[in-house]
């Protein structure tokens, strides 16, 4: 094995946050390090993985069958890598197998084998192998045509989730409440499903949503990149949601009960590389479902890398080729092996950006189907710190936790507005506490775990003492706010001096010294970014339609 | 309150008084854990320590009743950066500071324990002072017995041997009753409680019994095995445990976690040694020679096995940490006995290890 083809992820569309640009530019490095020479396929020029230094050869050519097989033809690559393109790839890798085309040109799959992803992707095979293994599953029925979804109509439980088969971001499914609801989104699903396939499955509304990035090598070995817990219950696409890591609410036998359960499952499909299991956690019992497995690495693993320092791509790539991961490095310490599992000192929070200021008409209700275009996500030591960091980075109007929409709305209107899920909906819920209404009584409306929502009064708290102009500085950096922000909620009677020192995302919360790991800024006394030059990171840049 | 930390090198963090107020001394070291904290307070093997977690927000899912490791709180004290106040999980009852109030132990919060962890890496664990009264307090500490010199084993192990059963704890009488696949007799060094269930969970009844229990009266018992089990402090210490151990030797079949697999070592003629700042996590990668699969492991131990001084013994080393090759796993074939310095309970930490459970018992009924 010597050249190997990359197939790249095309335009970057609605529902994707250039993750697939990310991963696709570490796959390259990572594999010219192990000396291969790299072959990139890609339709989107506007990507750093089609930089001259990323590959070896890169072709800027539509990614269909026609145009990759020239390729093939012309670079002869001996291996084709195609799970860091996303669905894209995904879907092209596998029609150039189905046509014949790897094998006329001696082309081997590398990665996780077809099979393997087709277990994972077809909800009819993975719902089998999840009930051979004994892992729950949600009830739910496939169809495949408009005569089995008119069978159905009178058997689904109401409200029922509507899943279309390969698709990307989960384009055309989303929530039926009634028969005449379920017929006509499930019809439109069907058209838009690659191979007309549907899955309605049984609401589970209101359950805690927790996602395991894990990895796994052709040896067996199995770890665990990050898991991280949505502040949006089910029902929202994690894609939109807002989303921390590590999980917060979930103990220790809850933890590993679902480590477990994601582990079982990426050993069972035959896993080589990263995947991404997202479940479904009643709040009141340990009982669980598994919802989908992402076969491959995507956004979610975009997030876990720099959530945590662990290069998930690069790793992944590493794994395609051959490697285990007790044989691989982790470059962050560069001491210490590939084999473990990152231990977080600090809280991710995740913020997704809609471009729903670009489009001013478009319905912001959020629900299975992922309308974000980008993300930002911030770091700090707290929750309250870190969430109120990344809506500064979101590059919207809101800077805090007011929004003036919402403090204009009537109680009843603005219960609407916390019990149905918007890109604006985290505004509506500090309006609600703000006005006193009861965690219980906001939880009821929102479903969001009171862990969440205590932690925003904890922010309020601040708001409205920093407003009645009581010296409340120190407390108001603790939970975030910035010292101008403190300026103007006082009318400049409370003046703050921040501390602020930069901290390290190390993987492994200091045990081990590190070699390239980069910076969060926090409320703090010891700075750890004085002797080293690394680039000081606030909160990621919003990546959004222009 | 104010509160302050003070460490022996002279550093001083100041914080919050959580929990007890009482100044309290012990050896600071620090676990990388993300959850656990409650088996953490109530693991034995933490006595005579001062916690410093490194997760910065402890308590956010709360106290529950059924997720303790031992009847008792064990550390000396715990240092966090913030304790939430109102935790969230369906079986919590009460937060980590209402427990540490109600069981009188101290802590300091407001403290920033990355930066104390990294003093600790940097310097090797080191005795500290939680204290609400600076004054003295340097010389207070530097008078303190250090945790090396100071035997916790006597402290931790149970005063009378109790029986652990499919319903859990049992009495004394109760050893020969019910449908078992084997009994063991555990020796109590630092015991947690997940060890039994995952016996009982594997139908294996266990008596444990005092630490000081010489092997005759072990043997009166006639189980089918004995388990060496965790605990704290240095194993050189532990003279007569360890002869317990040899003249267990090629009688029953032995098993022996974290402590235990010190106690092996030293009982077939090898030494042990301090690590710098020891492994306490849920993260750590261990290698295992015979299979060559790479595991990760729940880790909570300061002292590890000297592999060059199994050199000439019947030991021979079988697990390996992959970060930094310490002994993770021994075994002495002939002899029946073996030992891994991890923890397979867990409790807190991954599951993965629960195989060698499967496997000692499945040796041992043979």
């Amino acid at each position: 094995m010597k050249k190997i083809l990359v197939i790249g992820s095309g335009p970057i569309v609605i529902g994707q946050a250039a993750e697939f640009d990310y991963a696709g530019t570490q796959a390259c490095k990572s594999l010219r390090e192990e000396g291969y020479s790299v072959v990139l396929i890609n339709s989107n020029p506007a990507t750093i993985m089609t930089d001259e230094e990323t590959a070896d050869a890169v072709y800027i050519e539509p990614l269909t069958v026609e145009f990759c097989e020239r390729v093939i033809a012309r670079e002869r690559p001996d291996g084709l890598l195609p799970t860091l393109g996303g669905q894209t790839g995904l879907n092209l890798a596998t029609q150039l197998a189905q046509q014949g085309i790897l094998q006329k040109y001696n082309v081997t799959l590398l990665g996780t084998p077809l099979s393997a992803i087709q277990k994972a992707e077809d909800r009819q095979e993975f719902r089998a192998l999840m009930r051979e293994i004994k892992e729950p599953v949600p009830e739910s029925w496939i169809v495949e045509n408009e005569d089995q979804l008119a069978e159905i109509l009178d058997l689904v439980p109401f409200p029922c989730i509507i899943r279309p088969a390969y698709t990307l971001g989960g384009t055309g499914g989303g929530i039926a409440n009634t028969r005449e609801e379920l017929w006509e989104t499930g019809r439109k699903g069907l058209k838009l499903s690659m191979r007309s396939q549907l899955m309605i499955e049984r609401s589970l509304l209101g359950w805690k949503e927790v996602e395991y990035e894990v990895m796994r090598d052709k040896k067996g070995n199995c770890i665990t990149i990050c898991n991280m817990e949505n502040f949006d219950p089910m029902g929202v696409h994690t894609g939109d949601s807002i989303v921390v890591a590590p999980s917060q609410t979930l103990s220790d036998i809850e933890y590993h009960m679902l480590r477990t359960a994601s582990l079982k499952i990426i050993r069972a499909l035959g896993i080589e590389g990263g995947c991404n299991v997202q479940l479904a956690v009643n709040p009141d019992s340990f009982d669980y479902y598994v919802i989908e497995v992402n076969p491959r690495v995507s956004r979610s693993s975009a997030l876990a890398s720099k959530a945590t320092g662990y290069p998930i791509a690069r790793v992944s790539a590493k794994i395609a080729v051959g490697k285990t991961l007790d044989e691989i490095e982790n470059p962050v310490t560069g001491t210490t092996m590939a084999c473990f599992e990152p231990a977080l000192d600090y809280c991710i929070v995740k913020l997704p950006r809609w471009p729903f200021d670009k489009f001013a008409s478009g319905d912001r209700t959020l629900f299975t189907q992922m309308k974000a275009t980008g993300e930002v996500m911030a770091i700090d030591r707290t929750f309250e710190a870190a969430l109120m960091k990344a809506i500064r980075g979101l590059e919207v109007k809101q800077k805090d936790l007011r929004h003036a929409k919402f403090q204009a709305q009537a109680d009843e209107e603005l219960g609407e507005s916390i019990r149905i899920p918007t890109d604006e909906r985290m505004w509506a819920i500090a309006e609600g506490l703000r006005r006193g209404w009861t965690v219980d009584a906001v939880r009821k409306l929102c479903r969001v775990d009171r862990w969440f929502l205590v932690k925003m009064q904890n922010i309020l708290a601040i708001e409205k003492q920093l407003q009645s102009g009581e010296q409340v500085a120190e407390q108001a950096l603790k939970v975030g706010y910035s010292p101008s922000q403190i300026l103007e909620l006082s009318g400049g009677r409370v003046v703050a001096q921040d501390h602020l020192v930069y901290k390290m995302v190390d993987t492994c919360a200091s045990e081990f010294e590190s070699q390239t790991p980069y910076y969060y800024a926090t409320q703090g006394t010891e700075d750890e970014a004085t002797q080293s030059l690394g680039t000081p990171l606030q909160a990621t840049p919003v990546f959004s339609v222009t | 309150m104010k509160a302050y930390l003070v460490l022996s090198n002279g550093a001083i963090f100041e914080g919050e008084s959580l929990g007890s107020s009482a100044e309290i001394a012990g050896e600071v070291v620090f676990n990388t854990g993300m959850t656990g904290y409650q088996e953490i307070l109530t693991d034995p093997s933490y006595a005579g320590q001062i916690v410093n977690f490194t997760y910065p927000m402890i308590g956010n899912y709360g106290i529950n009743e059924d997720d303790f490791e031992s009847d008792r709180l064990q550390p000396a004290g715990v240092i966090v950066h913030e304790a939430c106040e109102t935790p969230s999980n369906w079986r919590s009852n009460k937060s980590f500071a209402q427990l540490l109030e109600e069981r009188g132990m101290t802590g300091i919060q407001g403290i920033d324990t990355r930066a104390v962890t990294r003093l600790i890496r940097g310097g090797g664990a080191t005795m500290g002072l939680v204290t609400t009264d600076l004054d003295g307090a340097i010389e207070r500490l530097s008078k303190t017995k250090t945790y090396d010199e100071t035997d916790f084993v006597g402290r931790v192990s149970t005063r009378t041997p109790y029986v652990w059963g499919h319903y859990g704890r049992e009495k004394l009488g109760e050893w020969d009753e019910g449908d078992y696949r084997g009994r063991i007799i555990a020796l109590d060094c630092g015991l947690k409680y997940n060890i039994l269930r995952r016996f009982a969970a594997l139908g294996v009844k266990t008596m444990v019994v005092p630490a000081t229990t010489p092997a005759e009266e072990i043997l009166e018992w006639n189980p089918d095995a004995v388990l060496l089990s965790p605990g704290p402090g240095d194993p050189a210490r532990l003279g007569n445990v360890v002869q317990t151990v040899r003249d267990l030797l090629d009688v029953k079949p032995l098993f022996g976690i974290c402590l235990g697999n010190q106690l092996l070592c030293h009982a077939l003629g090898g030494h042990t040694f301090k690590l710098k700042f020891g492994h306490r996590g849920s993260n750590h990668p261990v290698k295992d020679l015979l299979d060559g699969t790479v595991t990760i492991t729940s880790q909570n131990h300061g002292y590890a096995v000297d592999p060059d001084s199994l050199a000439g013994t019947e030991a021979e080393i079988t697990q390996v940490n992959l970060n930094d090759g310490t002994v993770e796993g021994i075994r002495a074939k002939n002899l029946r006995a073996s030992s891994i310095q991890y923890h397979p309970e867990a409790a807190p930490g991954p599951w993965d290890s629960r195989k060698y459970f499967v496997q000692f018992v499945e040796e041992m009924v043979r």
